[in-house]
C-alpha cells in the first residue's frame, strides 16, 4: 500500500501540494505515482518565473518504461525547482513527500489550495482506479 | 567473448589502402573553413573490419537465423531473389535525378507496383513515396485534413483511435496537428459503437484503426463503424500494420476505408535490416486522390514519368528528397511477382492458418488466452497473469527464457489492454514443425516457472549478454566512445 | 506455393487441432459480403528463374551512364566489404533491437554509428538514424522548437541557397505544426549567403537559423560569422552538412564560438549506392543539453545483471510507442541497414581514407569545372570556394542539352533551372573521386559537339 499523509492536499493526477507557513505551495508526485512510475531517471522541473495555471503540465518525470506530466495544482508563478533533482532523479523514489519534491509555486489565489482533494478524498480517487 | 569495439581495435596509422583513391590531392579550400583535427574513426585492416563486423552480425536473432513470431511486426521470411534483383548494378548505379527516358524500366516497376497495390487492397490510387510506416501514416492523416480543408471544414481536427491502438497513431495525429479521441473496446475485443457514436460529431476527422485489430481479432462490425464515421463527415483510415491477415481476402476500401499505408516490410516481405528501411505506401480512395504525396508515377501511352506538384496541385506535397525507398520498392515488386495473383490470398490463409494453430496448441497446453472466444487473424494474445500470480513470473520473463531455447520473444506488453501478454504472429513462413517446437518451449519453461521460477528471472542465461540495467542506461548516459 | 511450407497434410492436422474443417472457416468471423474478387490486375506467379529474367531485362534497358549529377545524392566507391556484410541475414533480416540480448550486433554497430558521427560532426551525441536528409532537417527544425525555451515564434530563417527539395519537405512535415519559415536570398556573385541577410531579423523572435554547408548551389559559406550573429541574436542555428566533406570542413560543433545546436544530413555518401533514389539514411547529431528532444532511437552502453558491458536501446520515454501523441516524433523504423553500410564504411576508410575520397572530389570537380567552362556557351556561375558541385549557366536550355547527353550515355548533371529562375539556364553538376581524368575528358567533348549542333534558345 501506498502512503497517503493526512496532512497534504492532492490531484487525481497524482501530484500532491502542500502549503508553506510563507504562502507558497510545494507540489511533488504522491508515493503511488512513484511506484507506479518505477525508478525514475530524469525529472524536468520548470524554471523560476514561469506562470503557470492550474492544470497545466509543468513538469516531467520520466522511467525507463514510462512518461508522465506533472500538473500544477494552483494558478501562480513558479519560485523555484529542485534542482537536487538533476543528479539525482531517484529521490522521488525514497522520499516523494520530503526531499523528492518537485517545484513551489506561488500562487494568485490561496483559496484554490482547499479545493483541491484532501487525503480521505484521494484514498477513495486510488481505490477506484485499481477496481 | 565480448566483441571489442571497433575502436579499441584501432592503431594510428594502420590502414585499407586499397579502399583509397590512389593520388593525394590538394585542395584549395580556404584554412578558416578547414577541419583542424581528424575525426575519431578506427583505423584498422580490411580483415580486422570484415572480422568484426561479421561477428557482430553472429550476436544477433534474425529471420534467418530464428523463429520470430513478433506480434505485429510481420517476421516472415525475406527472399533472397528480392534483394538479388533489386540490387542490379543498372539499379543501384542510377542517379536518381537522371532524366526519365534513362529509367523507364525502373518506372514501369512501380508503376506495376502501384497498380497491383490498389488492387490489392481496393483503392483508387498509390503513392510509394513514404518511407516507412509512420511516414505512411503522416501521409494519411495530412491527406485527411487538405480534405477537409478543401472543403472549407476546417474545424475537424479530432482524430479518433481505439485505445488499443499503435502509439504512432495518436503520434502522428500530434504532427498533422490534430487532437487524439480514444474508443474503448468491448470486453469481445471489438469496438465500443456506442462510445465511438458518443466520440464522433462536427470535429471527427477521422479515426484510424488497424483490422485485424492490434488484439488479434478481426473488427466484424466494420461496416458500422464506417457508417458511423462517414455519417459524422468523418474518414476512415486504415493502419496496414496487420494487413497480411487478411491479404487477397478482404480488401480496405471494400470495408469503407478512405485511405491506408501498408507496410511493404511486413506484408509484402522486405528486410527489417535491424530497424529499416522500411516502406510504407499510401492507397486512397477517390475523394482523396487529389491529396497523395508526390512524386507519383504516371503513364503517358507507353512512356512512364514521375507526377509532381504541377501535376497534382492539391497534394500534401513531398515526403523525401527524391522518391523514397526505391530499393524497397523494388524487393516488394519483385515479391509480388513471384507470389502472383494466386499467392496473395495464400498469405492471409496460411497466416491465419498458422496463428489458429499455434494458439489452438497452446491453449491445450494450459495458456490462458485473451481472447479465447475468437478466430486469430494473423496473430493472437497469451496472458500469462496466471503465471504470474502464481508462480511471480512475468511475460518479460517468459520472453527472455524463450531466448534461451532459441526463439526470438513475442511482443511484450503490447497492447497495453492485456495484462502480462504475449503478442504471438507466426507469420506464413514457419512450418508446422517449428510451431510445435515454440509450444514445447513454451511448455518447458511453464513448469521451469512452476518448479524453479529464478530459472526465468535469471535468463537469458545463454546469449553475449544477460539482462541489461536500463536505469543505469538511461541516468549515467554513454552515447558515444571516448578515447581513455 | 512459394514460400509457404506446408504439406496438404499438414493442413489436415492443424486444422483438426483448431477444430476447423477448412480454411475458409478460419474467416467467418469477417461478414460474407466484404470477401474479395479475383485480383485481375495482378499477373500470375512467376517464378525465380522468370523474375530474374524479367528483372535483368528492365535494368538492361536502362543501362549505365556515366554520372555527374549530384545534388544530394554523390556517387562515391563503395568497398566490396560493405554490402557483403550488411546483407548477411543476420543484419538485413533482423528486427529493430527490442530484445537487446538477442541484438547486440545491431546494437553495438549502432552505438559505433554514434560514436562516428558525433566525432566527424563535432557534437556530443547522436541518433541511429531518421529517414533521410530532407526529413532530418524537418525533424532537426520541429526539434529546435522543442529545444529553444525561451522564443515563441517557431520561426525559422532558410537560405535560398539550401536544397530547395529539402524546403519543399519541411513545408509538407513541418507546416502542419504551425512552423513558419523566411528565406534569405543568396548572394548574387558568390551564390552564397552573406551575414548581412541576418541583419533585417536580428531584433525579431526567430527561433533558428539553417546553414547549409556546402550549399545547394556548392559554394561554402561564411559559417564561422552565420553561427555567431544568429546566437547573439538568440537563434539556435541548425547546420545541414554533407558528411563526406566534413573530412575537409570544419565539422559544424566548431563553427563560430558556440558551435552550431543540431547537426544533420543525408548520409548516403558515405557507403549506400545511388540506387535510383533510396534507400538512404538522414543523420541527426546534437549538444548533450538536447538530447530529450532529440528524435529516433538512441543506442546507450550499459552493463548487464553480471557487470558486464552490453548496449541497449535508451531513453525511449521520449518515443511514440511511450509518449504517444506528446512523442518528440511518430518515427520509429528508421534506417537501420543504411546505417550498417556507413558504419562499415567509415570503419574502412579512416580518418585518412575519408580525408583522401574528400580530397580526390574537390580536385576532380575543380577538373570537370576547368573542362566544361573551356566550352563556348558555358560559364561558371559563382566565383566562390567549393566542395565538389558546382553551378554553371548555358547559353539554351538545360533540359535538351541534358537529353542530348543521356544519349550519348552521361548524365550531364541536374536542370536547377526551374528552382532558380533567376540564374537563367542553370545546370548543377558534381565529380567525386569515382570520376577519371578520361571520364572528365569525355564529358567535355561531348558537351561541345552538343553545344555547336544544339540549337541556341
Amino acid at each position: 500500500m501506498s502512503k497517503v499523509p493526512g496532512n497534504l492536499r492532492y490531484l487525481k493526477s497524482h501530484e500532491w501540494a502542500r502549503l508553506e507557513d510563507d504562502g507558497t505551495i510545494t507540489v511533488g508526485i504522491s508515493d503511488h505515482a512513484q511506484q507506479s512510475l518505477g525508478d525514475l531517471v530524469f525529472v524536468e522541473a520548470p524554471e523560476p518565473g514561469r506562470r503557470v495555471t492550474a492544470g497545466e503540465a509543468c513538469a516531467v518525470v520520466e522511467s525507463v518504461k514510462a512518461a508522465s506530466d506533472v500538473y500544477s495544482p494552483v494558478t501562480g508563478e513558479v519560485v523555484a525547482g529542485n534542482a537536487e533533482l538533476g543528479g539525482q532523479p531517484e529521490l522521488i523514489n525514497q522520499d516523494p513527500y520530503g526531499t523528492g519534491w518537485i517545484m513551489r509555486i506561488r500562487p494568485d489565489d490561496k483559496a484554490q489550495f482547499s479545493s483541491l482533494l484532501d487525503a480521505a478524498a484521494y484514498e477513495a480517487a486510488l481505490a477506484a482506479e485499481t477496481h | 567473448m565480448r566483441e571489442k569495439l571497433i575502436f579499441e581495435l584501432s592503431s594510428a596509422g594502420r590502414t585499407a589502402t586499397a579502399q583509397f583513391p590512389r593520388e593525394k590531392a590538394a585542395v584549395g579550400i580556404p584554412e578558416s573553413l578547414r577541419r583542424r583535427q581528424a575525426p575519431m574513426l578506427p583505423e584498422v585492416s580490411e580483415l580486422q573490419a570484415v572480422r568484426h563486423f561479421t561477428r557482430l552480425s553472429q550476436l544477433n536473432f534474425s529471420i534467418d537465423t530464428h523463429f520470430y513470431p513478433l506480434g505485429s511486426c510481420t517476421m516472415k521470411y525475406n527472399p533472397k531473389a528480392c534483394n538479388q534483383y533489386a540490387m542490379l548494378p543498372e539499379f543501384l548505379g542510377r542517379h536518381p535525378l537522371a532524366p526519365e527516358s534513362t529509367g523507364q524500366g525502373l518506372l514501369r516497376c512501380l508503376y506495376e507496383l502501384q497498380e497491383m497495390l490498389q488492387e490489392v487492397t481496393g483503392m483508387r490510387g498509390v503513392s510509394l513515396t513514404p518511407m516507412a510506416g509512420a511516414q505512411g501514416e503522416f501521409a494519411g492523416v495530412a491527406m485527411i485534413r487538405a480534405y477537409h480543408d478543401s472543403r472549407n471544414d476546417r474545424d475537424r481536427n479530432e482524430i479518433i483511435v481505439p485505445e488499443a491502438a499503435h502509439g504512432t497513431n495518436p503520434a502522428t495525429a500530434t504532427m498533422c496537428g490534430c487532437v487524439v479521441r480514444e474508443v474503448p473496446c468491448l470486453a469481445d475485443g471489438d469496438i465500443d459503437l456506442d462510445a465511438l457514436r458518443q466520440v464522433v460529431g462536427p470535429k471527427t476527422a477521422g479515426i484510424m484503426l488497424t483490422n485485424p485489430s492490434t488484439l488479434g481479432v478481426f473488427e466484424r462490425r466494420i461496416l458500422e463503424v464506417a457508417e458511423i464515421v462517414h455519417g459524422a463527415g468523418g474518414l476512415l483510415y486504415y493502419d496496414g500494420a496487420n494487413l497480411n491477415a487478411i491479404l487477397g481476402k478482404v480488401r480496405p476500401g471494400d470495408m469503407g476505408f478512405d485511405v491506408i499505408h501498408m507496410n511493404l516490410h511486413k506484408t509484402f516481405s522486405t528486410p527489417h535490416g535491424g530497424g529499416g528501411p522500411g516502406s510504407g505506401a499510401v492507397g486512397v480512395g477517390e475523394r482523396l486522390l487529389p491529396f497523395l504525396p508526390v512524386p507519383v508515377v504516371g503513364r503517358d501511352g507507353d512512356r512512364y514519368r514521375w507526377l509532381d506538384e504541377k501535376d497534382l496541385p492539391q497534394s500534401i506535397g513531398r515526403l523525401s528528397a527524391f522518391m523514397g525507398n526505391t530499393g524497397v520498392l523494388l524487393r516488394a515488386y519483385i515479391y509480388m511477382r513471384m507470389l502472383g495473383r494466386e499467392g496473395m490470398q495464400r498469405v492471409a490463409e496460411f497466416s491465419t492458418l498458422n496463428a489458429n494453430y499455434l494458439m489452438a496448441r497452446l491453449r491445450a497446453a494450459g495458456f490462458e488466452l485473451a481472447y479465447p472466444e475468437r478466430r486469430a487473424g494473423h496473430e493472437f494474445i497469451v496472458t500469462l497473469r496466471r503465471e504470474a500470480r502464481d508462480f511471480g513470473t512475468t511475460a518479460m520473463d517468459f520472453a527472455k527464457r524463450l531466448l534461451d531455447y532459441g526463439f526470438h520473444a513475442p511482443t511484450t506488453y503490447f497492447p497495453l489492454l492485456v495484462p502480462e501478454c504475449l503478442l504471438i504472429e507466426p507469420t506464413e513462413t514457419e512450418s508446422r514443425e517449428e510451431l510445435d517446437a515454440f509450444v514445447e518451449a513454451m511448455s518447458a519453461i511453464r513448469q521451469e516457472a512452476q518448479q524453479d521460477p529464478g530459472k526465468l528471472k535469471a535468463a537469458p542465461v545463454t546469449l553475449p549478454v544477460r539482462r541489461l540495467d536500463d536505469v543505469r542506461a538511461a541516468k549515467q548516459l554513454d552515447l558515444a566512445w571516448k578515447a581513455a | 506455393m512459394p514460400f509457404i511450407p506446408h504439406t496438404p497434410e499438414d493442413v489436415r492436422e492443424m486444422l483438426a487441432a483448431i477444430g476447423a474443417s477448412s480454411v475458409d472457416d478460419l474467416f467467418d468471423e469477417i461478414p460474407a459480403r466484404l470477401s474479395a474478387r479475383p485480383l485481375e490486375r495482378i499477373p500470375t506467379a512467376l517464378t525465380e528463374m522468370e523474375v530474374g529474367r524479367l528483372m535483368s531485362q528492365r535494368a538492361a534497358g536502362d543501362g549505365r551512364r556515366l554520372n555527374f549529377a549530384g545534388a544530394g545524392a554523390y556517387e562515391h566507391h563503395i568497398p566490396s566489404a560493405v554490402w557483403s556484410i550488411v546483407t548477411r541475414g543476420e543484419f538485413y533480416s533482423a528486427y529493430t533491437p527490442y530484445q537487446a540480448e538477442a541484438s547486440q550486433g545491431t546494437l553495438q554497430l549502432l552505438y559505433e554509428y554514434q560514436s562516428m558521427m558525433a566525432s566527424l560532426t563535432g557534437m556530443a551525441v547522436s541518433n541511429a538514424s531518421l529517414y533521410d536528409g530532407a526529413t532530418a532537417l524537418a525533424e532537426a527544425c520541429l526539434m529546435a522548437v522543442r529545444a529553444h525555451r525561451r522564443s515563441r515564434s517557431q520561426r525559422v530563417l532558410l537560405p535560398a541557397a539550401l536544397d530547395p527539395t529539402y524546403r519543399r519537405v519541411l513545408k509538407t512535415i513541418a507546416g502542419n505544426q504551425n512552423l513558419s519559415f523566411d528565406l534569405l536570398p543568396y548572394d548574387p556573385s558568390g551564390g552564397h549567403t552573406t551575414p548581412a541577410t541576418l541583419e533585417p531579423y536580428l531584433g525579431d523572435d526567430i527561433t533558428a537559423l539553417v546553414i547549409q554547408q556546402p550549399n545547394f548551389l556548392g559554394t561554402l559559406e561564411e559559417v564561422d560569422e552565420l553561427t555567431d550573429r544568429a546566437h547573439a541574436a538568440g537563434m539556435l542555428v541548425i547546420a545541414v552538412v554533407n558528411p563526406m566533406s566534413l573530412a575537409l570542413l570544419k565539422p559544424p560543433g566548431e563553427w563560430g564560438t558556440r558551435g552550431a545546436d543540431i547537426v544533420c544530413g543525408e548520409g548516403q555518401p558515405l557507403g549506400v549506392p545511388l540506387s535510383s533514389g533510396g534507400p538512404y539514411f538522414g543523420f541527426m547529431t546534437t549538444r548533450m543539453d538536447h538530447v530529450r528532444q532529440m528524435p529516433g532511437r538512441i543506442v546507450g552502453r550499459t552493463v548487464d545483471m553480471d557487470g558486464k558491458p552490453g548496449f541497449t536501446l535508451t531513453l525511449q520515454a521520449r518515443e511514440q510507442h511511450i509518449r504517444r501523441s506528446k512523442a518528440t516524433s511518430n518515427i520509429c523504423t528508421n534506417q537501420g541497414l543504411l546505417v550498417a553500410a556507413a558504419t562499415i564504411y567509415l570503419s574502412l576508410l579512416g580518418p585518412q581514407g575519408l580525408e583522401k575520397v574528400a580530397a580526390s572530389c574537390a580536385e576532380r570537380s575543380a577538373e570537370l569545372v576547368d573542362a566544361l567552362t573551356r566550352v563556348p556557351g558555358v560559364r561558371l556561375a559563382f566565383d566562390r570556394s567549393r566542395f565538389h558541385e558546382a553551378v554553371l549557366l548555358l547559353d539554351r536550355p538545360v533540359r535538351d542539352v541534358l537529353e542530348a547527353l543521356a544519349a550519348r550515355g552521361i548524365v550531364g548533371g541536374v536542370d536547377i533551372s526551374g528552382h532558380y529562375p533567376s540564374l537563367g539556364n542553370a545546370l548543377l553538376v558534381c565529380a567525386t573521386e569515382t570520376r577519371s581524368s578520361e571520364d572528365v575528358a569525355l564529358y567535355a567533348r561531348a558537351l561541345s559537339e552538343i553545344m555547336q549542333g544544339v540549337a541556341a534558345a
